[in-house]
């Protein structure tokens, strides 16, 4: 589904991500972990076509990603709050977004009902502006937004920080949801382990912008990723 | 304690992100700065030669019975520029400094704002003429320090008015209204204030009570702020409760509905875009200053084909210009979602439109200083939408800037339109119509002038397509540059 060659991105002489080769197929729940400036986000915004690569490029479906828009309609992500639009409620924030992928209201209304629990009655009919809202919440609105119009590719930057630990266990069990039965390719990166581990069929772990180890998930995997970060 | 402060203060002014990246702004902003210093200072000089020679009056009296308005005037413009220096207090709370400290220093520092020292550079000059003049020196100086006293007493009422609204919008209002009183001599404000001024002169030591009422007012925003130093007090933003709009009315634009129901809400929402909506409604009256004949440089005919292009293109020119960076705050959200470029900008364009129909309707009061006058605005307003809709647009391609869409400060002379390209591109949108109306004003009339302009405007609108797509196409070539220089915040 996502091919990714050769691809690296450098700000002044100072390489911050350069990946060889890395395949993620369809319908997989794939984990990205890694410490501050290990090249995550950049990772995700040339995913989305963000920044420019410096070499290489990604095919996403068939799509390579810095050349043609054609991936947009069936791709997603909530990356941080630029992703919002402060000034609107969570509603009308769903319905914009709902509009631009194709979803009149009524499906808007019928997926965020699903994710009810999720919100922990927080985000709708609050008469509150996004702008306004907590971090937490905020970041709730963008995830389930993010959901809307069926995507096949959902990326999410970071989806646990600033959740409450209820919420946590909601979104893992969303997540999981998403990979397993219906077939998305969910993208998420962490610095949480034990989540991540959780959620993810695969984890790769990115240090100083390349890739150290890739591991299918297992029971010992947790174990590993404790001592590749302790050590 | 008050040496960190500065070093504090002196990073933050040369490390933030906008200095680096405009130092040919700052440079440009210090000329500005030097400009209304020596025109202050010249002002101060001359203004009493030329009162006594021109008009024949006590130039004294005069500058105190319009003093008034200046006073006020000073404090609305406070409202407009002068930041608070409150907002960068937030992360010394916790720290071992005592409070008052904090708040004394922050409210010193207004003292030294340039919208305080400004005013020296009139008064001082004026107050020297008056002294060699032979003006009583003990007299002046009362009347100097009674005057330097309530401009600071400005500075600190500013503090308060500024985290109210309401309460500037009603200041500005009274102003406007005692003003228009006072202009067509109906009641005149000034006939109480100017012996207040004078009382200062007669009397100098009734300087005092303005200095009383600085020290006053010093104390109690001393006091406000230490009281509502906390984060849920003085130092929260607030929040409004609202209600979700549906605007369904506007489907029937199709599918530009969906930016147009946003575009209509960022201009009701936040701060900034109100300020626009503001400044535009002040442009209609700008073609007073020409039609009245109030300014002698503005005589010449085709000086109406410029009033009447400002008159009803004010929200054109204030909005358009800063399309995208309206969105800046979301950019990459619009960048990575399925959005069509050709809709956004329709959207944007039609919301041009349909304010410049309003503008010319609202303006239709120019009839009375003639048909031509009013004629003007509309064949302006066609020219507006058929070509400078598009002009703005394009320009505002090239201006990578963001906003901060919650504040209201730097809502005008933004370095923002500073750019060659977008100077280049006034030519067309205020030159060329002055020429083509001078062209058929001398060769067949008047009336030739203006259907000249009408038609250069209705064949700018065949052009819409084309030039939607050159916008577009900037867009996309300069999406990475503008996504990134957005990331920048202001």
């Amino acid at each position: 589904m996502i091919t990714t060659s050769n691809l690296s991105k450098t700000y002044n002489n100072n390489q911050v991500l350069n990946i060889e080769a890395l395949e993620i197929p369809k319908g997989q729940s794939f984990g990205l972990v890694g410490n501050n400036g290990a090249g995550k986000t950049t990772y995700f915004s040339l995913l989305l076509d963000l920044i420019q690569p410096t070499t290489g490029h990604i095919i996403s479906n068939e799509v390579q990603v810095n050349k043609s828009e054609d991936w947009k309609p069936f791709t997603s992500a909530f990356i941080d709050e630029s992703f919002l639009i402060g000034y609107l409620t969570p509603e009308e924030y769903f319905y914009f977004i709902g509009e631009l992928r194709g979803q009149n209201k009524a499906d808007v209304d019928a997926l965020v009902a699903q994710y009810e629990d999720f919100f922990h009655g927080e985000i709708l009919g609050q008469k509150k502006y996004l702008r306004d809202l907590s971090k937490g919440n905020q970041k709730k609105a963008g995830i389930v937004a993010a959901l809307i119009g069926n995507p096949e590719v959902i990326i999410l930057d970071e989806p646990f920080a600033n959740l409450d630990p209820t919420t946590q266990f909601r979104l893992k069990g969303i997540v999981k949801d998403l990979a397993g039965k219906q077939g998305v390719t969910v993208l998420i990166s962490s610095h949480d382990l034990l989540h991540v581990t959780d959620v993810s069929e695969r984890i790769v772990v990115l240090e100083k912008g390349e890739i150290v180890k890739d591991l299918v998930t297992s029971e010992a995997t947790l174990k590993e990723l404790e001592n590749h970060f302790a050590g | 304690m008050i040496k960190h402060f500065i070093n504090l203060e002196w990073k933050a002014f040369f490390r933030s992100p906008s200095f680096k990246t405009n130092l040919f702004f700052k440079i440009l902003l210090g000329f500005a700065a030097l400009w209304m210093i020596v025109s202050f200072s010249f002002l101060g000089v001359g203004v009493y030669y030329v009162i006594e020679k021109e008009l024949d009056k006590d130039p004294l009296v005069l500058v105190n019975n319009f003093l008034i308005f200046y006073v006020v005037f000073d404090l609305v413009l406070r409202y407009f520029l002068q930041n608070m220096p409150i907002v960068n207090i937030r992360p010394l709370l916790y720290l071992p400094i005592k409070k008052g400290k904090v708040v004394h220093f922050a409210l010193n520092k207004t003292v030294l704002s340039f919208f305080n020292i400004v005013h020296a550079f009139f008064f001082l000059p004026f107050s020297v003429v008056l002294v060699i003049e032979g003006y009583p020196f003990l007299n002046v100086m009362g009347w100097h320090l009674a005057i330097m006293a309530l401009i600071y007493c400005n500075n600190f009422i500013n503090v308060f008015v500024n985290s109210k609204d309401a309460v500037f919008y009603t200041v500005l209002s009274i102003i406007v209204v005692l003003g228009l009183l006072k202009y067509y001599e109906i009641f005149d404000i000034t006939d109480f204030t100017a012996p207040v001024f004078q009382a200062f002169y007669d009397m100098p030591y009734l300087a005092l009570i303005p200095i009383a009422l600085l020290v006053v007012l010093y104390k109690m925003a001393y006091s406000y702020f230490k009281s509502n130093f906390y984060l849920d007090a003085g130092l929260a933003k607030k929040v409004e409760t609202v209600q979700s709009e549906d605007f369904a009315w506007l489907n029937r634009f199709g599918s530009v509905s969906t930016f147009l129901k946003n575009d209509i809400r960022l201009l009701k929402r936040n701060k900034r875009s109100k300020m626009t909506i503001l400044m535009s409604g002040m442009f209609l009256f700008y073609g007073l200053l020409f039609f009245t004949g109030a300014v002698e440089a503005y005589k010449g005919p085709f000086w109406r084909i410029f009033a009447g292009i400002f008159v009803s293109g004010g929200f054109l020119f204030n909005f358009g210009q800063f399309v995208p960076s309206w969105d800046s705050a979301y950019y990459p959200l619009m960048m990575s979602q399925n959005i069509t470029y050709k809709e956004y900008i329709s959207s944007k364009w039609y919301l041009m439109v349909m304010a410049t129909i309003v503008s010319t309707i609202l303006s239709v009061f120019y009839l009375y200083f003639g048909w031509q006058a009013y004629a003007a605005v509309v064949v302006g307003a066609i020219y507006n939408i058929g070509v400078n809709s598009h002009m703005v647009l394009w320009g505002g391609a090239y201006i990578k800037t963001p906003i901060d869409l919650t504040s209201n400060k730097k809502a005008f002379g933004d370095k923002k339109s500073f750019n060659a390209k977008t100077l280049l591109l006034t030519i067309p949108k205020l030159v060329l119509p002055m020429v083509i109306y001078a062209i058929g004003h001398f060769t067949l009339g008047e009336t030739f002038g203006f259907t000249l302009v009408a038609l250069f405007g209705i064949a700018g609108f065949l052009f819409k397509n084309k030039v939607f797509d050159i916008i577009e196409k900037i867009y996309k070539s300069e999406k990475y540059k503008t996504l990134s220089a957005y990331k920048q915040n202001s």
